[in-house]
């Protein structure tokens, strides 16, 4: 099933254009992998999934982005409810200064009320649970989340998301400061975490993208190159430009 | 821009070429062995099998190595999985060669059936496409891979020729030439498993340079040539 499509998507940052007329289909329960080099526009376009380029001064955008078949760039969209619904890993974790629990229901306090102590308990079982943290984590609860190691942060970061419930799980180089071992276990959350969410990760890694995704899509200049299966895109590329990038010619 | 992996994989390519030209010298060989009657010949190409097996050994560590330390993609990635696999076929063609240099140790010492004529044929159609099949691997030659592909058959139809030949005028009519007839029979199979090794390298050349598999795909061979 088809979560995200975007329709003739362009960006402008002032009179830079950073997307170029992108038209693209991402599924759910899938993980879909956006690579290319640096300034190409990946994370802007990862950032449109949940209007966080608002935030910029003087950006434009054209087109449509269609999640559930709502077209998010509608001026009525409610920003609140979108960004509980389409969450964002980024690159350095980046818990709050309070608790593990606190990080956790940081979310749900907000957006609800009147929540018990016993449903806000459940969330911070069930997130952490979520992210493989439960078992590590559940006698120090109460501890400061600033001391948990980078990976547990990451974790912790995207227990924090999981707790209001999001449809997709935006990931913007969510491995590139843990060491090899704790990215295993990252992406190992992540086939995990794919069969409750659509999952879209921005990687400069590129044997991260064949490893841990099922699409992937090349973008150079602004421009969606090649968009495909993650093993034709690595073993039989359609498009040159994608191989050269891809094999390491590119530039 | 010249990446440093590309320096290894035309050192990889040399080495598989390498391997090629020393299994079409044992096809060769043991052929003319057989021609001349020529027992040290045929040694020669049992006692020379080792080191196109130490090479086999050589780049398959290469690959391998090369696959750990850059993790090869697209064009990269279908040439080092090609290479490996060729190599093996070319292990295995000259393994053949070695069959037949000792078929002919046992025929060596006695008459000849009958002049040879159609095997001599047959072994140059064998060389021609090892040659070719390597040749297009080596410069990523779909042209010739496909040439390759065609001319199987013909090895085909001289192979069923030889065995016509060799039992109805041979065997059937005559008892006692059954023990060097069927000597013969096996070079023939021999030679034509040469060729059905060098239609496998074709194949894999089609799918390194076009991506496209056609191994146990009749309908898309059908349409490639």
């Amino acid at each position: 099933m088809t979560k995200i499509i975007t329709k003739n998507l362009n960006l402008w940052y002032g009179s830079f254009q950073a997307l170029k007329d992108i038209n693209s289909r991402f599924e759910a329960n899938k993980i879909t992998a956006i690579i290319g080099p640096s300034g190409c526009g990946k994370s802007t376009m990862l950032r449109v999934f949940n209007r966080m380029n608002d935030l910029i001064e003087g950006v434009r955008t054209s087109g449509e982005v269609l999640i559930d078949d709502a077209n998010i760039l509608n001026s009525h969209t409610d920003l609140v409810v979108l960004r509980k619904k389409v969450g964002m890993v980024f690159q350095r974790p980046n818990p709050f200064p309070l608790s593990i629990y606190e990080n956790i229901v940081f979310g749900e306090k907000i957006h609800g009320e009147n929540i018990t102590r016993d449903r806000l308990d459940e969330t911070v079982e069930t997130s952490l649970k979520g992210v493989l943290l439960w078992d590590e984590l559940k006698d120090k609860l109460n501890e400061p989340a600033l001391r948990l190691s980078l990976e547990q942060k990451q974790r912790l970061c995207i227990a924090r998301l999981i707790a209001v419930k999001p449809d997709v799980l935006l990931m913007d180089e969510p491995c590139s400061t843990l060491d090899p071992q704790a990215t295993s276990r990252v992406e190992e959350l992540m086939r995990e975490l794919k069969n409750k969410y659509t999952i879209i990760i921005v990687t400069h890694n590129m044997q991260q993208a064949a490893r841990v995704s099922d699409d992937t899509g090349f973008m150079l200049l602004g421009e969606l190159i090649e968009f495909g299966k993650t093993e034709q895109i690595f073993t039989a590329p359609g498009d040159k430009r994608t191989e050269d990038y891809i094999t390491g010619s590119y530039g | 821009m010249e990446r440093h992996v590309d320096q290894e994989l035309k050192e990889l390519n040399k080495d598989i070429l390498k391997m090629g030209a020393l299994a079409e010298e044992a096809i060769f060989k043991s052929v003319e062995a057989l021609k001349n009657r020529d027992r040290e010949m045929a040694r020669n190409v049992i006692n020379n099998d080792g080191n196109i097996d130490k090479l086999e050994l050589t780049v398959d560590e290469k690959c391998i190595d090369l696959i750990a330390r850059y993790q090869p993609m697209a064009k990269d990635l279908r040439f080092i999985a090609t290479g490996m696999k060729i190599n093996a076929e070319l292990e295995r063609i000259a393994d053949i060669a070695v069959d037949i240099a000792q078929r002919t140790l046992e025929i060596v010492d006695k008459p000849l059936l009958k002049p040879l004529i159609d095997i001599p044929k047959l072994t140059a159609i064998a060389q021609d496409m090892v040659k070719m099949a390597i040749d297009a691997f080596v410069k990523g030659d779909i042209g010739l891979a496909k040439k390759v592909l065609l001319s199987d058959s013909r090895a085909d139809q001289l192979r069923n020729a030889i065995q016509k030949e060799l039992i109805e005028d041979y065997m059937v009519k005559d008892g006692s030439t059954a023990p060097r007839a069927v000597q013969l029979l096996l070079i023939a199979r021999f030679l034509e498993r040469i060729c059905d090794h060098t239609t496998n390298i074709a194949e894999d050349v089609i799918y390194m340079v076009q991506a496209e598999v056609i191994k146990h795909h009749p309908e898309k061979l059908k349409d490639s040539l």
